[in-house]
């Protein structure tokens, strides 16, 4: 914290609840401001960070020391709800983890953090992940993200595949490593849904009229619009948006759209209130485990959208070095195993299939089932094959750019 | 909901005058009254069903996540797994200690404002209770952008601290006009005597004005009280990182709510039934007396 | 003595400065803030500057017409079907509830001390289309399988009715409960009709209270995005919705100041007319009610 230019005394008095006079005198010339303000706009905050250099990494982490706490914002259904893993890493470390699902999409995260990390407030968490879209590049631009310490994550440099070393979003793991990746598909319940889906198609079917459920993440359902036209996500222009967009509208005018949902489809699906929808592969899963639920997944004929949820540390983190330890701990094979066993995402480590192949070989009953299928998921560890069906997201190369596609898109979920 | 606990004590004092002039009861009506009496009663169960749902399934022993159906009774999370969700019993503190704060503030500079308008002709006296107004019937949602709007463009971050202000903002009218309500009740030849008797104007405020009006900022305390603890749209702009009790419901609901969160709804509820029935007999007394 | 008059000449403006500054420095200069960034252009990374980009207006009202007009209807809709369940309610306890007036009124507030958070989740579980209600008459087969009442219009403005009834039923009894019954007597003595006299002397003496009810609840229920988030679908978005996805999820902070404002000018003005044909004083004490 020390080394940014902030008065101590006035983040206490945000942070706490005490309001000092300081504050007072501070907030007071808000208002005195306020009078000659028609001119004055917000700050532009970018930092121009675009390739990282190796001193600011080292004047990132000089000084710094592991604290005994660490706070987590993740995703729901992204861990075993015992957390087996965190108790493993304090048991090792005797550093103690909080973690905490707060995480439903990234536009509403980010909308969240962002303030403080611009004041350069600490968010209250040390570890987040957040997915490869356009707020992950936000924050990279911005500078809210720490330079991770390459060398504090040995275990990263020794098991990642390579594949998740070099990604197009984070080149050589500047801010970030995978904490799993997935895709994103069709979930259905077979309770409702008689005939199994097959594509983009059933999406549209009017058999299922206000049983369909679509996700309100602009990229996510720009993506679906793209595919079912045949167009790559990745490589398309401001008219295959359009296109897309007119697709989706067309979709949702028919009346089969129920609603645009962020995580919150999940438990839609699981009660009923949608019969099939556009979901996360390791969703369908976990919820059948916690849940009792018998829910399907599909990646659709035309494809599926590929995307990698990332361990980053929010610059004003109180403990950076904890949590490189932990996102350290989670490339441990046998970790990334267990975590990949309960999960059934992606796992960036391949060294994890094998033991969870052995795990299989050790268990017996339904567990040595479903640990066998895990191994052998290609959910979980895609062939070369699998990876060419799936797509990627568009990189924005311009913030203009993103406005565009918003503009295209937003009022589809708005309206 | 703000102006409800004000209102109903007012019924509370019209009741006798009511009863007294009731006009005489024809046989014929009597049919027009039983359904009217009837629809009433729909119209009270509509309204409590929500209620009864949750104080119902806070007594539920759900599988996993989803306390959505009946499964069987417990009061285990009335007990022993009351605080179980150290987020959720967080939130809760969050709420009490902010609605707290918030309440004095509001009721203080708030009861000047009321006692002000009430007592006082002055300039600018219009302007005044015109920005009173426009603050209570502003939309919600644009005090909170607003407010958004201020704290993003000097870039002060977000937190308890806007939280506070933001509370105090919105119920700052509502308590100002209570108060001001009462003390336009007050008969002012009763001050002139104490005048009269020689005490000072500030003797005259602290021994006679000030208590004959301290049942109005106590309404106006409870009202901020309320309007603090039960906000959801404002402080969803103003909280940053902070979560209050409506908010981590509101949250966690997507996923699914614990049957705690059905728990500390009803305690707020009865705490709430409590405050509120107390307020109301101790006027009606008041009225007897 | 000159100084003594000054004195108290000041006092009322010392009196209401804490309370009034709060109000101008989070109220009135925020809307000043608000409407500042409705005029820059930028995002996020580069910040907003200030361009006098009047084109946000056209472009933003153009873009979000439907949920505007919306979220009008829906207001207009509830607030209507908010007086038809109303009035009938305040009519029989004014008039007939007797001396249980109170007991009655405090059954109808007594719902709102729950979270109004947890109220409208609490209908998204009563509603379920699997859930206690249409998933028995589904059962029974009285419903097709794919029916289903959230995610439409018609849940929106159910629960805008339902958030806001007591709004409306109180400023009704209220004004009712002030009708002299002699006035009532008289039309019977002069062989009036109970559906006349009703119709030239309740009806008309009691529609200051509709008028009130109306000022209350019209604002919120048009400006509310909570409930077409949780219960609503697709094509029921409101403006809130709108407003509140533009600040806190694509942080679009130009459109959704430019649309704050256009929402809060449009209300204010046509609440502010009907305050001054009342006058401030008149519409505060209905306000406060």
């Amino acid at each position: 914290m020390s080394e940014h230019n902030v008065d101590p005394s006035f983040l206490r008095g945000l942070t706490s609840r005490r309001l000092g006079r300081r504050d007072v005198v501070k907030l007071a010339g808000l208002g005195v401001a306020g009078a000659a303000v028609a001119a004055c706009g917000v700050k532009g905050k970018a930092t121009g960070t675009a390739s990282q250099a190796p001193d600011q990494v080292a004047k990132f982490w000089a000084g710094k020391t592991a604290g005994t706490h660490i706070d987590f914002a993740n995703w729901p259904l992204y861990m075993d709800p015992e957390h087996p893993e965190l108790k493993k890493f304090s048991a090792q470390t005797g550093i103690s983890v909080t973690y905490k699902e707060v995480i439903n999409d990234d536009p509403t995260w980010f909308a969240k953090i962002q303030p403080l990390l611009s004041a350069h407030q600490p968010i209250g968490y040390d570890l987040m992940v957040m997915t490869n879209g356009v707020e992950f590049q936000e924050c990279v631009e911005l500078g809210y993200y720490a330079p991770l310490d390459h060398s504090k994550m040995p275990n990263f440099t020794a098991n990642a595949e390579d594949k998740y070393k070099n990604e197009a979003f984070d080149k050589n793991n500047v801010y970030s490593v995978p904490w799993a990746s997935g895709i994103t598909g069709i979930g259905w319940n077979p309770k409702y849904v008689k005939t199994p889906p097959t594509g983009m198609n059933d999406l549209l079917n009017l058999a299922y009229r206000g049983k369909i459920g679509m996700m309100s993440d602009t990229q996510e359902i720009g993506n679906f619009g793209m595919m079912a036209l045949g167009i790559a996500p990745e490589s398309s222009t401001p008219a295959d948006w359009q296109k897309a967009a007119d697709w989706l509208t067309k979709q949702r005018n028919s009346g089969v759209v129920r609603k645009y949902y962020d995580q919150d489809y999940i438990s839609a699906l699981t009660n009923g209130d949608i019969w099939i929808t556009m979901a996360w592969s390791g969703d369908i899963f976990q919820q059948n485990a916690s849940a009792g639920t018998n829910l399907q997944f599909l990646i659709p004929s035309e494809g599926g959208t590929l995307w990698t949820d990332n361990m980053t540390i929010p610059i004003t983190a109180a403990n950076p070095v904890g949590a490189m330890q932990l996102i350290n701990f989670f490339y441990d094979p046998a970790i990334a195993a267990s975590l990949a066993e309960y999960i059934n995402y992606i796992t960036p480590v391949p060294a994890a299939q094998p033991i969870i192949a052995s795990d299989a070989a050790a268990a017996s009953g339904d567990d040595k089932a479903a640990l066998e299928q895990v191994a052998k998921s290609p959910l979980v560890f895609p062939s070369q094959t699998d990876y060419a069906k799936l797509h990627y997201y568009r990189d924005f190369k311009t913030p203009a750019e993103h406005t565009q596609y918003q503009a295209i898109f937003n009022p589809i979920v708005t309206s | 909901m703000t102006s409800i606990t004000d209102s109903r004590g007012q019924g509370l004092d019209r009741l006798e005058s009511g009863e007294r002039r009731a006009p005489r009861r024809r046989p014929r009506r009597r049919v027009g009254d039983a359904l009217l009496h009837s629809y009433t009663w729909l119209v009270i169960v509509w309204l409590s069903l929500p209620v009864l749902v949750m104080i119902v399934f806070s007594f539920n022993n759900p599988h996993g996540r989803y306390n959505t159906t009946w499964v069987g009774f417990t009061t285990k999370y009335w007990s022993s797994k009351l605080f179980a969700f150290e987020d959720l019993t967080q939130a809760l503190i969050t709420s009490l200690v902010i609605a707290v704060l918030s309440t004095l503030i509001t009721t203080i500079l708030g009861t000047m404002i009321g006692i002000a308008l009430g007592k006082y002709r002055f300039r600018g006296q219009g302007s005044f209770n015109l920005l009173l107004f426009a603050v209570i019937s502003a939309p919600e949602i644009v005090l909170g952008a607003s407010l958004l709007s201020l704290f993003t463009t000097f870039n002060t971050g977000l937190g308890y601290v806007t939280i506070l202000i933001a509370h105090v903002m919105f119920s700052l009218s509502f308590v100002a006009i209570v108060v001001r309500a009462r003390v336009l009740t007050l008969d002012p030849s009763i001050e002139d005597a104490a005048r009269d008797l020689g005490a000072d104007s500030w003797t005259t405020f602290r021994r006679v004005t000030f208590p004959m009006i301290v049942p109005g900022i106590l309404s106006g305390a409870l009202l901020a009280f309320v309007l603090s603890i039960d906000d959801y749209v404002v402080t969803s702009f103003t909280s940053g990182n902070v979560t209050t009790f409506p908010l981590w419901i509101y949250g966690v609901s997507k996923l699914g709510l614990p049957p705690q969160a059905d728990v500390m709804g009803t305690m707020i509820f009865v705490a709430g039934l409590l405050i509120a029935g107390t307020n109301a007999i101790v006027s009606t007394r008041r009225a007897a007396r | 003595m000159t100084s003594g008059r000054l004195r108290a000449r000041l006092i009322p403006y010392l009196t209401i400065l804490p309370g009034g500054l709060w109000l101008v420095v989070f109220f009135v200069v925020p809307m000043v803030f608000m409407v500042s960034l409705s005029l820059q252009q930028g995002d996020i990374v580069h910040g907003f500057q200030q361009t006098w980009h009047w084109q946000t207006y056209t472009t933003s009202i153009s873009a979000y017409k439907d949920q505007l007009l919306r979220s009008f209807k829906y207001g207009l809709i509830s607030t209507l079907l908010q007086i038809v369940i109303a009035y009938p309610i305040a009519y029989w306890i004014a008039f007939r509830a007797g001396a249980r007036k109170s007991f009655y009124l405090f059954l109808l507030l007594v719902p709102f001390f729950v979270s109004f958070v947890l109220r409208t989740i609490s209908w998204n579980f009563i509603l379920a289309d699997n859930g206690i209600v249409l998933g028995t008459l589904k059962d029974w087969h009285l419903l097709p399988q794919s029916f289903h009442i959230l995610a439409t219009g018609t849940a929106v403005v159910g629960g805008l009715t339902y958030n806001y009834l007591p709004f409306m039923i109180l400023p009704i009894y209220v004004a009712l409960e002030r009708v002299d019954p002699r006035l009532i007597e008289a039309a019977y003595d002069l062989y009036a009709t109970k559906v006349r006299a009703f119709r030239k002397v309740i009806l008309p003496l009691s529609i200051p209270g509709i008028f009130a009810g109306v000022v209350i609840t019209f604002v919120p229920v048009s400006s509310d995005y909570v409930n077409a988030h949780i219960l609503g679908g697709p094509t029921s978005t409101m403006i809130g919705n709108v407003i509140q996805n533009s600040y806190l999820g694509t942080q679009d902070y130009p459109t959704a100041s430019a649309l704050s404002f256009v929402l809060m000018a449009i209300l204010l003005i046509g609440i502010f007319a009907y305050a001054r044909a009342l006058g401030t004083e008149e519409a505060l004490e209905v306000a406060a009610r």
